[in-house]
């Protein structure tokens, strides 16, 4: 609903958008209140794409405390690597069966 | 010749001696589906690129309204068109197949009255014995180009417009059978400040309503002078924004049939085209068609087509800036 209002009453774009919902849920989980989100909404909460935000500043946070300040950069993909992987591995399967033409 | 500030009124009546119409699937089933000339079924047109595919209907008009016209191809001695792709390469590549001088233009959806006025001229001044003037759209080209590519299923607000697939073009000389050109007034860019480019008819809606002013202003003619006033492809929300202007500045446009190519050439309630059509041949197709089948009948007796252009680019919509916005109109008379 959030997303529909973006793109209806402020006119973004669909990546805008998208990309605004990713730093809402990072902002969200930097303050400490993505969790008890998901302990409000469960589901709602954890799938993409404001929980992609959220898994982020989870994973950078982590490691930070594990590893000291370099876990900032590397933690950031300790959580997420699951969704960027995906991504990269079905976009190249996609692209061996299908060719766009816009 | 000139008439007032920026109307051209051709004393020797260049004659319209064919046209031929060409569109996509949607637009067969929609209201006017029976008077086009060729309806394609297959949005490709069996071409491997939706923009061969434009360019295909583009020559497949072309070389119809050059066959109707009872000439070969030699015969004709300009082409004049345009189209809404980046550097104009529909009707350039077409203009290749065709191989006839060509003059390119670039005025977006009014394109159509732009190249016909031109046209007109060019005849009229005895520059030409035979003018071609046409153009055309396809809907997955222009989404691509201007949106986003349609494979992205972006969503779409409620004013958006849909671009017709279809190419139209005709034949202009100075005698023969068929409808004359008249007059023709040439528009102003007219910019309101609109940035929204999901509600195009919003923004042209002041170029339409401001070119038909000037018309009836160097003709000094009202909307009396005319049995119908279409404009290219205001649709739904850009034809109220004229209603309601006409009504501001007192002009009485219940005196003639006012009426939008946007809104005839599909059913908007069957049809999944929101606010209604846009797109180069939107104007071209219905005026090449239905609104020439009429002339040629009789049934009208002098219309005039108002093709209106929003002339921005994804670039500058990018960048935040306003949509300037043209009209061109060409008064069409019967002659039976």
């Amino acid at each position: 609903m959030l997303g529909q209002l973006m793109f209806d009453v402020l006119k973004l774009t669909p990546a805008h958008t998208m990309s605004t919902l990713v730093v809402l849920g990072a902002i969200t989980d930097g303050l400490g209140l993505y969790e008890p989100l998901i302990e409000f909404a469960g589901a709602g909460a954890t799938v993409p794409i404001t929980s992609f935000g959220n898994a982020l500043v989870h994973g950078a946070l982590a490691e930070l405390k594990r590893d000291g300040w370099i876990g900032v950069v590397t933690g950031i993909f300790e959580v997420t690597s699951a969704g960027i992987s995906a991504g990269i591995i079905f976009s190249f399967l996609a692209s061996l069966f299908f060719k766009p033409k816009g | 010749m000139l008439k007032g500030y920026q109307s051209w009124q051709f004393e020797n009546r260049p004659v319209i001696t064919s046209t031929a119409t060409v569109v996509g699937p949607e637009e067969g089933r929609g209201p006017l589906g029976n008077t086009f000339d060729i309806v394609h079924e297959d949005m490709r047109l069996g071409q491997d690129s939706w923009e061969k595919a434009e360019r295909t209907m583009m020559e497949e008009a072309a070389k119809l309204a050059v066959e109707k016209a009872g000439l070969t191809q030699e015969k004709i001695n300009f082409f004049v068109g345009g189209d809404l792709m980046n550097q104009i390469v529909s009707s350039s590549f077409s203009a290749r197949t065709l191989s006839v001088p060509y003059f390119g233009l670039f005025g977006a959806c009014s394109t159509s009255m732009e190249s016909l006025a031109l046209a007109a001229f060019i005849v009229n001044s005895g520059g030409a014995d035979a003018v071609l003037a046409g153009t055309c759209s396809h809907n997955c080209t222009a989404e691509k180009q201007y949106r986003y590519p349609t494979e992205y299923g972006s969503q779409k607000p409620p004013t958006a417009q849909y671009t017709v697939t279809g190419a139209g073009a005709c034949v202009v000389r100075p005698q023969g059978e068929g409808p004359v050109i008249e007059a023709a007034t040439i528009g102003r860019v007219i910019d309101m400040g609109m940035t929204d480019p999901f509600n195009m008819g919003a923004a042209m809606a002041p170029a339409a309503v401001d070119t038909i002013e000037a018309h009836f202003r160097d003709l000094q003619r009202g909307p009396e002078d005319y049995d119908m006033i279409v404009t290219g492809d205001l649709a739904a929300v850009g034809k109220r924004i004229a209603d309601d202007l006409f009504e501001k500045h007192n002009i009485d446009m219940h005196k003639t049939h006012f009426d939008d190519c946007g809104l005839m050439i599909y059913d908007r309630d069957k049809q999944p085209v929101n606010a209604g059509a846009s797109g180069c041949a939107c104007s071209a197709v219905v005026t090449y068609g239905h609104l020439m089948n009429q002339l040629r009948k009789g049934e009208l007796r002098r219309i005039l087509v108002v093709a209106t252009g929003a002339l921005l680019s994804p670039l500058t919509v990018q960048q935040g800036e306003s949509i300037p916005c043209i009209a061109h109109a060409v008064s069409i008379e019967s002659t039976t």
